[in-house]
């Protein structure tokens, strides 16, 4: 069991909830989006700044368990620079490896590839998800102009 | 099972349970989770059954299997027979009330559920208040959020204070003269806090209002009479109190439940039928529509006699003890802090409780991983975790099968955690 234990709380996946990347201030944000995850109570709160299309910098508030801070932090690393198509084509990509199945494409998810040690601990895909469909929703109301709903993985 | 003097002894006029000789009468408590034997605290969600238990519900399919209450053969007769039978051991095991007051239901919150649908969509109307508390279980909140909705009746909430407790200094207030409905929990289960019902019941029958008590945690941890505490309603499940799911208990006075329509309608729950008119059957069968679950009600009887026999007085003094030394041990943990009253004479075992730097979703995973099972989440509790400004707890819950021994592998374990994620 605690074999098991360590495929979920990988050292990279421990690193990035101790020192999450993207906690910080960020001025003047395009987006802005929250997630919440009811059942658990984690809490999500992101501004991305964009530029040309793509994401020039991202802060993320992330109140929750290990998972989700981390899976929010290694997105932070992972998305900057990369256009809103990109973005979207990695979210599914990580969605596929929680549910324990191979990506359609071949991205070089570089950290993220932790991740799928959660696809065994099927109650905390939810955790490692929230951050990802809370971006992909900001960005989503982003660009169809509306103003940003909360989002959830429930 | 055998009698209760060889699962107890005498200690300063009190008999105590002996849960290590408890254990052996639940099979799964032998199980192991990977390679740890699994240390079962979650009880406030469900609770293992006995052997007793297991095996009436297994004979009752292999030996009596019919229909109640239609059928003119034997195999009839014999389960119509069970199933009332089980119906008067709760009468009695509630405080000695009528049979016909109390209602089969699926667990506690069809049972009010029942009471909303039945009783509240003909007597709330708008302006009336519904009173609740803070520390409602969604079983008890939202059939009323519901109704207010659908009425435009105003619900109204009974504070805690700093202490986890009610605060009961403006009751008059809020239990006003157009209260119709005083409904609260016995015991919370997020807090572990036992309320004054008798004291809550007074002020509301005061005011004419009705009186529903949320008995979920109570009945299977202490000795409950319904008609002490003058309750018009009062709600329970099997499953938590050693018996099958999908099986529960609605009491009702006789002459509240006299007035109300049913809520199921259907076979069983009628007297006469033509093709443009139905009458309703007599108390309790108004109210139980539709094949009851039959079963679930046959292996309810050892579930009630195993109780019986051990003592609910017993049974509350072993969980005083237990969580009184939990609270104890918690608290040597610098980092963890109880979310409840730590007297435990007001208290019951079901311990919430919170570590500053993990987790209660982690911790869970941790302590599961272990083979120690606890609750992590905000138990159906949303509004009490917001009123607490929680979004979260992890709740450790004892019963008559748990042992000092268990809460030290917690502990010892909750400190292994502090190791794993925070390099303690
Ligand atoms: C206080 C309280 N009320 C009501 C319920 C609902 O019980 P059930 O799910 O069996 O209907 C629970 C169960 O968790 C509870 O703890």
């Amino acid at each position: 069991m605690s074999e098991n234990l360590d495929s979920l709380y990988r050292d990279i996946i421990m690193e990035h909830y101790k020192y999450p990347r993207g906690k910080k201030k960020l001025e003047d944000p395009d987006v802005t989006s929250e997630g919440k995850n009811p059942v658990c109570g984690d809490e999500i709160g992101m501004k991305v700044k964009l530029k040309d299309g793509k994401i020039e910098d991202i802060s993320i508030d992330c109140l929750g368990c290990a998972i989700s801070v981390a899976s929010g932090s290694m997105l932070a690393d992972a998305i900057k620079g990369k256009s809103i198509e990109e973005v979207k084509r990695i979210a599914s990509a990580i969605k596929a490896i929680l549910k324990g199945e191979k990506p359609d494409e071949d991205f070089d998810l570089g950290d993220l590839e932790a991740l799928e040690g959660v696809s065994k601990f099927p109650v905390r895909i939810k955790c490692a998800l929230l951050s990802w469909t809370t971006l992909v929703e900001g960005l989503e109301t982003w660009e169809s102009g509306k103003k940003s709903e909360i989002a959830t993985t429930e | 099972m055998g009698d209760v003097k060889t699962k107890g002894h005498h200690s300063a006029g009190k008999t105590l349970l002996n849960p290590e000789m408890i254990k052996a009468d639940f099979p799964i408590l032998s199980r192991r989770i990977g390679d740890r034997p699994l240390v079962y605290l979650d009880n406030a969600a469900t609770t293992h059954k006995p052997e007793s238990v297991i095996s009436a519900m297994d004979e009752y399919y292999r030996k009596m299997n019919s229909n109640v209450h239609r059928g003119l053969h034997t195999l009839a007769e014999e389960s119509t027979a069970a199933f009332e039978w089980t119906r008067k051991k709760i009468a009695a095991f509630i405080g000695g009330v009528e049979t016909e007051e109390i209602i089969y239901t699926r667990n506690a919150t069809e049972a009010i559920n029942l009471v909303a649908y039945s009783w509240g969509r003909k007597n709330i109307r708008k302006g009336d208040r519904i009173v609740l508390t803070e520390m409602e279980h969604h079983a008890n909140l939202v059939p009323w959020i519901a109704l207010a909705k659908e009425t435009g009746a105003e619900l109204k909430y009974i504070p805690i204070d700093d202490n986890y407790r009610l605060d009961l200094n403006n009751i008059d207030k809020i239990i006003s003269d157009n209260t119709r409905l005083v409904s609260i929990t016995h015991m919370s289960n997020v807090l572990g806090t036992i309320n004054p019902v008798e004291e809550i019941g007074q002020t509301a029958h005061s005011k004419g209002a009705l009186f529903l008590v949320d008995g979920a945690q109570s009945v299977p941890h202490m000795p409950v009479d319904v008609k002490a505490i003058d309750a018009d309603f009062y709600a329970f499940s099997a499953h938590k109190m050693l018996g099958p799911t999908g099986i529960g208990v609605l009491y009702g006075k006789e002459s509240i439940l006299n007035e109300m329509e049913p809520f199921i309608y259907g076979g069983e729950m009628i007297s006469e039928v033509r093709y443009d008119f139905a009458d309703w059957n007599d108390l309790p069968w108004k109210f139980e529509g539709g094949t009851p679950n039959i079963a679930g009600a046959v292996g309810f009887s050892p579930a009630l006699d195993y109780l019986s026999d051990l003592g609910m007085d017993n049974i509350r003094n072993h969980e005083i003890e237990l969580t009184a030394y939990t609270i104890a041990k918690l608290s040597d943990l610098k980092s963890i802090k109880i979310i409840g009253p730590h007297d435990t004479c007001m208290r019951g075992g079901a311990i919430s409780f919170i570590d500053k730097d993990i987790h209660p979703h982690d911790l869970a995973t941790f302590l599961d991983s272990r083979g120690i099972a606890v609750r992590a989440g905000h138990h159906c509790a949303q509004p009490l975790m917001k009123r607490l400004g929680l979004t979260a707890t992890a709740r450790a819950s004892i019963y008559i099968y748990n042992t000092p021994e268990d809460i030290d592998k917690l502990v010892k374990t909750l400190r292994e955690a502090r190791r794993y994620f925070c390099n303690e």
